[in-house]
């Protein structure tokens, strides 16, 4: 038998307790002026979250609003649950990526797979079927004990989750760095596709209409998880696995087809998912940004657990839950819908006009706190920065290859950070949904809009070192790079999501490179005409005083209206003819090259010209167009020859190449940005070269497809049986405990 | 051809096995919820892939008690070709309509690659397009694709040519190298003993449209049709 919870038996509220959830005094000062008394330990939970980093978004804000967030095509920016792109024939993309960095370190299967499961249930409450999903992970250095078990478990959690739901996951990147041993970075994105006429918003509006709870039940799992994510982490952050919340990807895709099912009525006024903070931001968000109040019946809610007092039920993270308003009169014909799909249902409570947020329980009031407060009240810090300093250029000539050409090659395609990802993607269902174009391992992936002749394609892309020496180059490098994967399938780029993670934004360092990072990225975004429309901010991602490499990871968007112009990254045809487009100037700072053969991560990125950056895109995808082209691919880590070995790998085709043999590193390493690698049918040469001069992108003619090795290199020939051995053999041996 | 998908919770192909069919007949694709208790009259069942109720108690476990799986069976029972892919395959030997079964695979990972096939045996309204030994490409996804049975039961589904593909290595040869899941002799995919009842573990609706890539499970469908009308 369970004893009734009454509010004389809840801890008092003081100064300690609210430092325990994370409230700073001038935080916690600001709240008792708020709420004009002592809160209760109900009140005291949920400002502490609401006004966490996790939600508030204190120390970030200040810098979001520099990112440009709007063009013509974008349909909603950010502040919703994703981004909204208009692509055409009325419909709408609509994505975002969503860290779960802290607890995939603790938890790293559920972890990762409630990360996938949020990020999903964001897509889908605004009315899109999600139609892909993907990933960008950070990993700490392969010799560290614990990376073994993290890649394994978040890898398991990614596919155990997104393979469930019946979502391909298409995609993704992942990094090994030292700078990431005491916390992972798992960074999720799904795309999704709605109607236009059919997007939903979580702004509530009518008052007296009921507020409907549908999903899961609540339990005790995840509570405090978004305080957790607003703290550094300290070696007893083992003890926090209880925060970490526990995901079930087939409630998840009950609950995806009765959401799309109810949303084609006009039954629903507003939806939000229950994600961090569960159903304390859900109904604060919904009812705040209406300019309501709201009263909540705590009785109502299903719950899993017996005795749950309110503060549980308010701070729980159970997932696959969502909270809607909905028109009165339409609950029966909701109510329908989710128990064909055995999904439990409440009305809990209704919109009030009193501006208030009131939970009664067991009849009493828990709650009874002004709302707005909670959200347009919560702290905003503009946190003092430092500039990170600039790293000196290091000349090609001071790196000189230590070994010919083919071995240097060979070496770097084993090396974690270059080697074949296929251990990973093959445990994800990148094909579910028969859409898939082209799958991970390519340079985007490509996914047709089912039962229509375009395709969307989406990547992403981060290069932490480069951040971390020069914060503005760094972020524009990010943005540039997801521009140019999206291209080199022949889409055009629309709209990004970023997923910003970073150290400890109370150290002016971290706070530098934010801000850094952001320039960097918001010229970009300006030239590039590829405006932000959704993003998530992870900070506090340090153990013990150590910070993360800054690690802004971009997801692209882009549109290919003619899905049968797609082209790969592989080469295609024997007798193609491979061609370079771009400048190479032979960039060795922060090479993978510099640091994996001379042991130096050293020096300044590469400089991200962004005219430039533009001409060579434009050229590409005109060339696309007019079908000239056989292959594409970007260069990025490891340079020139590393993305031809990565085309001769992927098209299991060699390459004879010319003039090259004489190549130094910076030639055949550097970084240099803003190129492709392209392949085209002789005949087409001609018109691809005279197009690169009318548009002012240096080309240069390479080789010629063909062989079973990369000829022409200094050191002779490598066999592309040799240079797959070395590209595919690492992940699984260190898997394995090989390595 | 008219054809039936069955829909349990958590199914998730359904309406990529109903494009393939749709596709090759012109006719629309009926999709049962598993609650039903009949169907309209079809020449074709198909039992998608999925998560079947989650595969939370043991693959298609729950899904082969489900109410429309009584119909499935009678049909099956009447000659009604019944196609179970991936999950599906899963159902219907738990639902009797196929024996052995399909445990983890031996990696203990979900596997999703294009995987390398010999067609073992033509003569079925579902291969009849395809030549006989023919070295194909078809994607799985799975993490229960290891086939097991008992001798006996293996005996007789080679001594009776109701083995209709087996894994193979890039060079169409039946080893171990080729062998994906662990499955015993490297069975991807059997039939009933009238051949009207097959269940796979790969994915022919992903090997089906010029944009996959890969249009080697076409033939099962244009077989299918074939054969029906």
């Amino acid at each position: 038998m369970s004893v009734t919870h009454t509010p004389d038996r809840e801890p008092k509220v003081t100064a300690e307790l609210a430092a325990e959830h994370g409230l700073k005094p001038d935080e916690y000062a600001s709240m008792l002026e708020s709420v004009g008394r002592t809160p209760t330990l109900t009140e005291l939970g949920i400002y502490s979250v609401m006004w966490s980093e996790h939600c508030s978004y204190k120390s970030s804000r200040v810098w979001l609003k520099k990112l440009p967030t709007t063009a013509p095509w974008v349909i909603c920016g950010p502040g919703e649950n994703a981004g909204v792109i208009d692509i055409g024939d009325g419909q709408a993309a609509i994505f975002k990526m969503e860290s779960h960095n802290h607890p995939s370190f603790i938890e790293p299967y559920q972890g990762a797979a409630t990360g996938v499961g949020g990020i999903l249930r964001d897509v889908f409450t605004m009315g899109a079927r999600p139609v892909a999903n993907l990933n960008a992970l950070r990993f700490g250095e392969p010799a560290n004990p614990k990376t073994r078990h993290l890649v394994a478990g978040v890898v398991a959690g990614i596919g155990g989750y997104g393979n469930c739901v019946g979502v391909p996951t298409v995609g993704g990147e992942t990094n090994f760095h030292k700078a990431y041993n005491g916390n992972c970075l798992v960074n999720a994105m799904t795309v999704g596709v709605a109607q236009t006429d059919k997007i939903f918003y979580s702004k509530a509006a009518g008052v007296g209409k009921p507020v409907v709870y549908v999903g899961s039940k609540t339990g005790r799992d995840g509570i405090h998880g978004a305080t957790m994510s607003s703290a550094e982490f300290t070696e007893d952050s083992e003890a926090k696995r209880p925060t970490v919340q526990v995901g079930d990807p087939f409630t998840e895709k009950l609950l995806i087809e009765a959401c799309l099912e109810l949303m084609a009525t006009d039954a629903i006024v507003a939806i939000q998912d229950m994600g961090a903070a569960g159903l304390t931001s859900s109904s604060v968000e919904m009812a705040g940004k209406g300019g309501l109040g709201i009263d909540l019946d705590l009785d109502a809610v299903p719950q899993r657990e017996a005795g749950m007092t309110p503060y549980e039920i308010m701070l729980s993270e159970s997932q696959e839950r969502m909270l809607m308003i909905l028109e009165p009169g339409r609950e029966e014909e909701a109510k329908r819908i989710f128990d064909k799909w055995e999904l439990d249902f409440a009305v809990i409570g209704k919109l009030t006009d009193n501006g208030r947020m009131v939970i009664r329980m067991h009849g009493h009031t828990w709650c009874d706190v002004e709302l707005a407060p909670l959200f347009d009240k919560a702290p905003l810090y503009n946190r003092p920065t430092e500039p990170t300093p600039p790293q000196a250029e290091i000349a090609a000539a001071e790196a000189p290859l230590k070994a010919s050409a083919r071995d240097t090659l060979l070496a770097l395609l084993g090396t974690p950070d270059l080697a074949s990802r296929r251990w990973i993607w093959e445990q994800y269902d990148s094909q579910v949904g028969a859409d898939t174009m082209i799958g991970p391992g390519g340079d985007a992936a490509l996914v047709r809009v089912h039962g229509t002749p375009k395709a969307l394609a989406m990547t992403t892309d981060c290069t932490p070192r480069y951040c971390y020496a020069d914060p503005v180059r760094g972020g524009a490098q990010a943005v540039a790079e997801a521009y140019r994967n999206i291209i080199t399938v022949g889409a055009l780029p629309l709209a990004i999501t970023d997923n910003m993670n970073f150290g400890n934004p109370e150290k002016p360092r971290i706070m530098g490179q934010f801000a850094g990072c952001i320039e960097g990225m918001a010229e970009a975004c300006r030239v590039l005409d590829f405006p932000v429309v959704s993003g998530n901010v992870s900070l506090y991602n340090e153990t013990n005083g150590e910070g993360i490499l800054p690690t802004p990871a971009i997801g692209g968007v882009g549109l290919l209206t003619d899905s049968t112009l797609a082209i790969g990254s592989g080469f295609k045809a024997e007798g193609d003819v491979v061609l370079l487009l771009g400048e190479t100037k032979g960039h060795v700072g922060q090479s993978l090259y510099l640091r994996e053969v001379h042991g130096r991560e050293e020096g300044a990125p590469p400089p991200v010209d962004l005219a430039a950056e533009r001409r060579a895109g434009d050229l590409v995808r005109g060339l696309i167009e007019a079908r000239k082209l056989t292959a594409c691919h970007d260069l990025a880590d490891g340079g020139l020859a590393v993305g031809l070995a990565e085309m001769a790998l992927r098209g299991k085709k060699g390459v004879a190449l010319t003039g090259l043999e004489a190549a130094d590193a910076g030639l055949l390493f550097g970084e240099d940005q803003g190129r492709y690698l392209v392949t085209a049918a002789a005949g087409d040469v001609a018109a691809v070269t005279d197009a690169a001069k009318a548009a002012g992108v240096p080309v240069t003619t390479l080789g010629t497809v063909g062989g079973d090795a990369i000829a022409g290199l200094g050191g002779g020939a490598l066999a592309l049986a040799d240079l797959r051995e070395a590209h595919e053999g690492w992940l699984p041996g260190y898997m394995a405990g090989d390595a | 051809m008219k054809s039936a998908v069955i829909v349990f919770p958590g199914s998730n192909c359904e309406r990529d096995i109903a494009v393939a069919l749709e596709q090759v007949s012109g006719h629309k694709t009926f999709h049962a919820w598993h609650r039903d208790t009949d169907l309209p009259e079809v020449d074709v069942i198909a039992v998608p892939g999925g998560f079947s109720y989650g595969d939370y108690l043991r693959c298609g476990a729950m899904a082969a008690n489900s109410p429309v799986m009584r119909v499935v069976k009678e049909r099956a029972a009447k000659g009604v070709k019944v196609i179970g892919v991936c999950n599906g395959f899963q159902i219907l030997t738990e639902a009797g309509l196929l024996p052995g079964a399909l445990i983890r695979n031996q990696s203990l990972k979900y596997i999703c690659k294009t995987v390398d096939l010999k067609v073992e045996n033509t003569d079925s309204a579902f291969t009849r397009h395809y030549t006989p030994g023919q070295h194909i490409g078809i994607p799985v996804g799975h993490g229960e694709g290891n086939y097991v049975a008992d001798e006996e039961t293996l005996k007789r589904l080679e001594g009776d040519g109701r083995v209709a593909f087996r894994y193979t290595d890039a060079n169409g040869v039946v080893n171990a190298a080729g062998n994906p899941n662990g499955a015993t002799n490297n069975i991807a995919g059997i039939f009933n003993e009238t051949r009207t009842v097959l269940g796979m573990m790969p994915h022919p609706e992903r090997a089906f449209d010029p944009q996959h890539g890969n249009t080697d499970g076409r033939a099962l469908f244009t077989s299918l049709l074939e054969s029906l009308s």
